[in-house]
C-alpha cells in the first residue's frame, strides 16, 4: 500500500490558504467558508483512511509498527552528512496527530461558518485557519527536526495572526504580540538545542535520532558543559521550545491572553493542536530524552506536574469562561508532560508515553468541545464573563448537553474517554513517582471542581437579564458540538496501547482499579463541592474567598507571574539593556546616518547657488575654466 | 597672405573679436544681443581658420572649407535661435534671460 | 606704409571698435548695425587674404542673411527707442575679467608661438577648385561634410518653423 497520496493532506490546506488568502476577498464570505470546510473535509477523510490503513492493515510488521518515509526531498545541503530535508514520515504518533488535527480543524471550520458569520475579514479568517492547519500537519509529519522547526515557526506565525484577528482591538494586538514574543523566545532555545544536537550527532533525521543505533550520541555524551553533558543541554533546550509552545510554567503567560482571538481559534490552536506540539515534540524525541538525557526527562515531569497544579488552582478563581478553559488546558498539558516525564521505555515501562498521547487524543476532543461550547454560549449572550450568565440550560439545550458531556469527561467520570486516559497517567505516575502521583491526584479533584463551577455558573444558578433572549446556535455550530461530544464519549474505547507505544510494539493495559476508584471518587467530590457552591445562588463561595484572604487575591491575580515578567522586562531589561542599546542606536548609529544626511544637505545648501540657471554665470565659469585649463596645459604641464 | 602684415596681427584681431564676444555673452541680458555675441565668436573663429590656412598651409583648402561649414552652422543656429526667441517672447512677453525661469528647478 | 597695410589696419580698427560697440551699445538696433560693420570689415579682411569666394559668402550670408534676421527679430520683440539699463557691476566685472584674462593668455601664446609655415606652393582658390573639392569624395574632397551641413540646414529650417509657428490647439480646444 503506497501512502503517496498523503502529500495531498498537506497540499490541500495550502491551496485553500492560497486561494482564500490571495483572491478570497473577491468571493462571497460563505463561498470562502465552504471552500475551506470542503478542503478540510477531504483531508479529514484522507487522514482517517490513512490511519485505518496504517494501523490496521500495513503499519504493523512482525508485531512492530514501521516508520514509513513516504517522501523525503533534500532541501538544503550543508555537508554530505548534514542536510535538511522536507518529507513525510508516517509512524503511529504522526498518524494519530493527523487524525486529531484534521478532526478538530474540520469541526472548527464547520463551526466557524456559523460563529464568524457576518464578521469582517471572514475570508481572511479562513485563509489563516488553512495556513495553520497546513503548518500543523507539516509539523507532525516532519521527517527531521529541522523541518519540524520550520513548521513550528509557521504554526507560531499563524497563531499570532489568528490571536490578533481582531486587530482593531488593542488587547488582541497586545495578546498576539505577547504570544509571539514568548513562544519566539522559547523557540530560540529550541533552535540552539537543535544545533547542539545536530553538531554532536551529525544528523537531523528522526529515524536516525530515535533509532537503535546509539553510537551517534557518543561524542555528545562525552562533551560536558557546566556539569551536564552536551546532550542533556540539547534536550533541555529542545524542551524549552516545547514548553514555550505548550505554555508550560514559567512560559505559560501567553496562553490566557491568547483567548482574545476568536473562540474557534482558541478551540483549534490553543486547546487541541498547537499547544500540544510541545508534548508531541518530547514524544517524538523520547528515545533521545530517555537514553541520553534522563535528567532532562525528570525536569519535564516536574515542570508538567507543577504546571498542572498551578494552573488548576488559578482556574478556580477566574471569571472569564475562556480563561478558565485556558488554564484548564494548561493543567491538562501539564498532565501529558508529566506522563511523558515519568515514562520508561518499552512495554509496560512505557505506559506513561502511551498515556500522554492517549490523553492528548482525548483532550483534543473534549477541550475542543468545551471551547466550541463556550463559543456557542458567548455567541448567545455576547459576553465572556460568567457572572453575566446563568440558567442558560433552557435556552441552549444542545450546547448544554454537549458541554455537560465534556465537563464529565474532563472530570474523569467513568466510561467517558477522559476517565481512561487520565487513569493511565495516574497509573504511570504511581509506578514511578509517588509525590507526583499525589499532585496529580489532587489536580484531578480540582479539575472536576473548577469545570463544574464553570458549568453550574453558566447553565444553572440565577437567571440573569439578557439584552435579548439567548437562542440556540445554528446547525453549523451544533453539528460539530454533537460530533465532538460523540468523540469525547467513545475515544476512550480505542485500544490505544495496541497502537501507540514508546518502542512501537503493542502491549496490553488493564484498568487499575486501585488507582481508578480513588481518582473517580475525588472527581465526584469536586463535582459535589461545585454543585454545593454554585448550583443555587449562594454566598458560600464569597465567604470562603474572603476567609482565604490574601491567598485568594494572589491566585486571582494568577500568582502575579505576569507582573513579575513585566517587572523583569520593564525595570531590568528595558532599563539596563534596552536603554543603552537604544541610546547607542539613536545616537551612534542614527547619528552617523543623520550626520551624513546633514553634511549632504548643508553642503548642497551651500553650493546650490552654483546651479543658478543664470546663463551669464555659466558663461563666465565656462570661459574662466577654459582659460584656466589652457593656462595649465600650455604653461605648466609642459 | 597680405604683404607686410605678420600673421600674429591678424590673429590678435580675431582674438579681440572673440573675447569681445565672450564678454558680451556674459554681460548682456537681452537674448538677441547674446545671439550677436555668439555670432562674433563664430566669426572670430572663421578668421582664424582662414588665416591659418593662408599662412601655414597654403597648399590645401581645409581652413577655407571649414570656415564655409562654420558659416552654414552659424546660419542654422541663428535661424533656430531666433525662432526660439520669438516663441519665448510670444509666451512670456520678454526676451530677458533673467526672466525666462518658468521651466527652472 | 603700403596701401594694403593701411587697409588692413583700418579694417582691424573697424573690427575692434565695432565689436566693442556691439556688446556695449544700449540700443539694440545700433548694436545690430555695429555687428553689421564688424561682419563687413571681416569680409574685407577675407578679400585681402585673397579668399574671394568666402568673402562673398560672408557678405551674403552674414551681412545679408543673419543680420537681417536679427534686425527683424529686434523689430518684432523690442521698441526701437528702448534703451537698456546699464549692466550691473556684478555682470560687468566677471565678463570683463574673463575676456581680459582669456585675451591676455591667448595673445601671449600667439605672440610667443613659433609658427612654422609648410612652405609648399599655394593652391589656387578659384571657383573651379572650390567646386571640385566641395563635391569630391577623393583626397581633399569635402562631399561628406557638405551633405551633413545640408541635412543640418534642412533640419534647422524645419525646427525653426515648428518652434516659431503659432500653436493652434490653444485657440481651438
Amino acid at each position: 500500500m503506497s501512502f503517496q497520496y498523503t502529500i495531498l493532506i498537506l497540499l490541500i490546506p495550502l491551496a485553500c490558504f492560497l486561494i482564500n488568502g490571495l483572491v478570497g476577498m473577491k468571493f462571497k464570505p460563505l463561498l470562502s467558508g465552504i471552500l475551506g470546510t470542503a478542503g478540510l473535509g477531504i483531508i479529514w477523510l484522507l487522514s482517517l483512511f490513512t490511519a485505518y490503513t496504517y494501523f490496521f492493515q500495513v503499519g504493523q510488521v512482525n508485531g512492530e509498527f514501521q516508520k514509513i518515509v513516504v517522501i523525503n526531498a533534500e532541501w538544503l545541503r550543508f555537508t554530505d552528512k548534514l542536510h535538511i530535508d522536507m518529507g513525510i514520515l508516517l509512524d503511529p504518533i504522526s498518524v494519530m496527530m493527523l487524525v486529531v488535527i484534521t478532526t478538530v480543524s474540520f469541526m472548527v471550520h464547520l463551526y466557524s461558518i456559523g460563529y464568524m458569520h457576518g464578521e469582517r475579514g471572514f475570508q481572511r479568517f479562513y485563509a489563516f485557519l488553512a495556513l495553520f492547519t497546513f503548518s500543523m500537519l507539516g509539523l507532525v509529519v516532519a521527517t527531521n527536526i529541522f523541518q519540524m522547526y520550520v513548521f513550528w515557526e509557521l504554526v507560531g506565525v499563524s497563531s499570532f495572526l489568528l490571536i490578533g484577528f481582531y486587530y482593531d482591538r488593542p488587547s488582541a494586538v497586545a495578546a498576539s504580540k505577547k504570544a509571539f514574543i514568548v513562544t519566539r523566545f522559547a523557540d530560540l532555545g529550541f533552535l540552539i538545542g537543535i544545533l547542539v544536537l545536530s553538531y554532536f550527532t551529525g544528523t537531523f533525521d528522526f529515524i536516525a535520532l530515535t533509532g537503535s543505533d546509539q553510537s551517534i550520541f557518543a561524542s555528545g555524551a562525552a562533551a560536558s558543559f557546566m556539569g551536564l553533558s552536551a546532550l542533556t543541554w540539547a534536550a533541555l533546550l529542545i524542551f524549552m521550545g516545547g514548553a514555550g509552545k505548550s505554555a508550560m510554567f514559567p512560559l505559560h503567560i501567553w496562553l490566557p491572553d491568547a483567548m482574545e482571538g476568536p473562540t474557534p481559534v482558541s478551540a483549534l490552536i490553543h486547546a487541541a493542536t498547537m499547544v500540544v506540539a510541545g508534548v508531541f515534540l518530547v514524544a517524538r524525541m523520547f528515545p533521545v530524552f530517555f537514553f541520553q538525557a534522563p535528567a532532562a526527562l525528570e525536569l519535564v515531569a516536574y515542570v508538567g506536574g507543577f504546571t498542572s497544579l498551578f494552573a488548576a488552582i488559578i482556574a478556580c478563581t477566574q471569571f472569564d469562561i475562556k480563561r478558565v478553559l485556558a488554564f484548564s488546558t494548561l493543567s491538562q498539558i501539564g498532565y501529558m508532560m508529566l506522563a511523558l516525564g515519568v515514562s520508561g521505555y518499552g512495554g509496560h515501562e512505557g505506559l506513561g508515553y502511551m498515556a500522554a498521547l492517549f490523553h492528548l487524543f482525548t483532550h483534543a476532543m473534549f477541550k475542543a468541545l468545551l471551547f466550541l461550547g463556550a463559543g456557542s454560549v458567548i455567541h448567545a449572550v455576547h459576553s465572556n464573563v460568567m457572572q453575566e450568565m446563568g440558567g442558560l440550560r433552557k435556552y441552549l439545550p444542545v450546547t448544554h448537553l454537549t458541554f455537560l458531556i465534556a465537563c464529565l469527561t474532563i472530570a474523569g467520570v467513568p466510561f467517558l474517554s477522559g476517565f481512561f486516559s487520565k487513569d493511565e497517567i495516574l497509573v504511570a505516575a504511581w509506578q514511578s513517582n509517588k509525590f507526583l502521583f499525589a499532585v496529580e491526584f489532587l489536580v484531578a479533584g480540582i479539575t472536576a471542581f473548577y469545570m463544574f463551577r464553570l458549568y453550574f455558573n453558566i447553565f444553572w444558578g440565577k437567571e440573569k437579564t439578557y439584552a435579548h433572549p439567548p437562542h440556540e446556535s445554528p446547525l453549523t455550530m451544533t453539528i460539530p458540538l454533537v460530533l465532538l461530544a460523540l468523540g469525547s464519549i467513545f475515544a476512550g474505547y480505542l485500544p490505544f496501547s495496541e497502537l501507540i507505544s514508546s518502542d512501537y510494539k503493542p502491549f496490553e493495559t488493564t484498568l487499575h482499579l486501585s488507582v481508578a476508584i480513588p481518582s473517580v471518587l475525588i472527581g465526584l467530590a469536586g463535582i459535589g463541592l461545585a454543585m454545593l457552591f454554585y448550583r443555587r445562588e449562594s454566598t458560600l463561595p464569597d465567604r470562603i474567598a474572603a476567609s482565604l484572604g490574601s491567598f485568594y487575591k494572589v491566585v486571582l491575580n494568577k500568582f502575579y507571574i505576569d507582573e513579575l515578567y513585566l517587572f523583569v522586562t520593564r525595570k531590568i531589561i528595558f532599563n539596563y539593556i534596552s536603554r543603552p542599546i537604544a541610546w547607542f542606536d539613536r545616537h551612534i548609529v542614527d547619528g552617523t546616518m543623520n550626520g551624513i544626511g546633514w553634511v549632504t544637505e548643508t553642503s548642497s545648501q551651500k553650493i546650490k547657488g552654483l546651479q543658478s540657471g543664470r546663463i551669464s554665470q555659466y558663461g563666465f565659469v565656462f570661459a574662466i575654466a577654459a582659460v584656466g585649463l589652457a593656462l595649465v596645459f600650455i604653461y605648466f604641464i609642459n | 597672405m597680405i604683404e607686410g602684415i605678420p600673421m600674429q596681427h591678424l590673429l590678435i584681431v580675431s582674438l579681440f573679436m572673440f573675447f569681445a564676444g565672450v564678454c558680451g555673452f556674459i554681460i548682456r541680458k537681452n537674448m538677441i544681443t547674446i545671439l550677436m555675441s555668439v555670432e562674433l565668436i563664430l566669426n572670430a573663429v572663421n578668421i582664424n581658420l582662414l588665416v591659418f590656412n593662408k599662412y601655414l598651409f597654403p597648399e590645401q583648402l581645409q581652413g577655407h572649407f571649414f570656415a564655409l561649414f562654420v558659416m552654414g552652422i552659424a546660419a542654422a543656429e541663428a535661424a533656430v535661435a531666433i525662432a526660439l526667441i520669438i516663441n519665448i517672447y510670444r509666451r512670456l512677453n520678454s526676451i530677458n534671460v533673467e526672466e525666462v525661469t518658468e521651466m527652472k528647478y | 606704409m603700403a596701401l594694403n597695410q593701411f587697409m588692413f589696419y583700418l579694417l582691424a580698427a573697424v573690427i575692434m571698435v565695432c565689436s566693442v560697440l556691439t556688446i556695449t551699445s544700449r540700443r539694440i538696433l545700433r548694436a545690430a548695425f555695429y555687428l553689421l560693420c564688424v561682419l563687413i570689415a571681416t569680409a574685407g579682411i577675407y578679400f585681402m587674404l585673397d579668399y574671394q569666394f568666402i568673402a562673398g559668402v560672408q557678405l551674403i550670408l552674414y551681412a545679408g542673411g543673419i543680420v537681417v534676421l536679427i534686425i527683424f527679430s529686434v523689430l518684432l520683440t523690442s521698441h526701437i527707442s528702448q534703451k537698456f539699463a546699464k549692466p550691473g557691476l556684478a555682470r560687468v566685472i566677471p565678463g570683463v575679467l574673463a575676456a581680459v584674462a582669456g585675451f591676455v593668455l591667448s595673445a601671449m601664446t600667439v605672440l610667443s608661438f613659433p609658427f612654422q609655415p609648410s612652405g609648399q606652393p599655394a593652391i589656387g582658390n578659384d571657383m573651379r577648385t572650390i567646386g571640385l573639392q566641395l563635391l569630391s569624395v577623393e583626397k581633399n574632397g569635402y562631399a561628406l561634410p557638405f551633405e551633413v551641413i545640408s541635412v543640418l540646414l534642412l533640419a534647422s529650417m524645419v525646427g525653426a518653423i515648428v518652434v516659431a509657428k503659432k500653436e493652434k490647439s490653444k485657440e481651438k480646444p
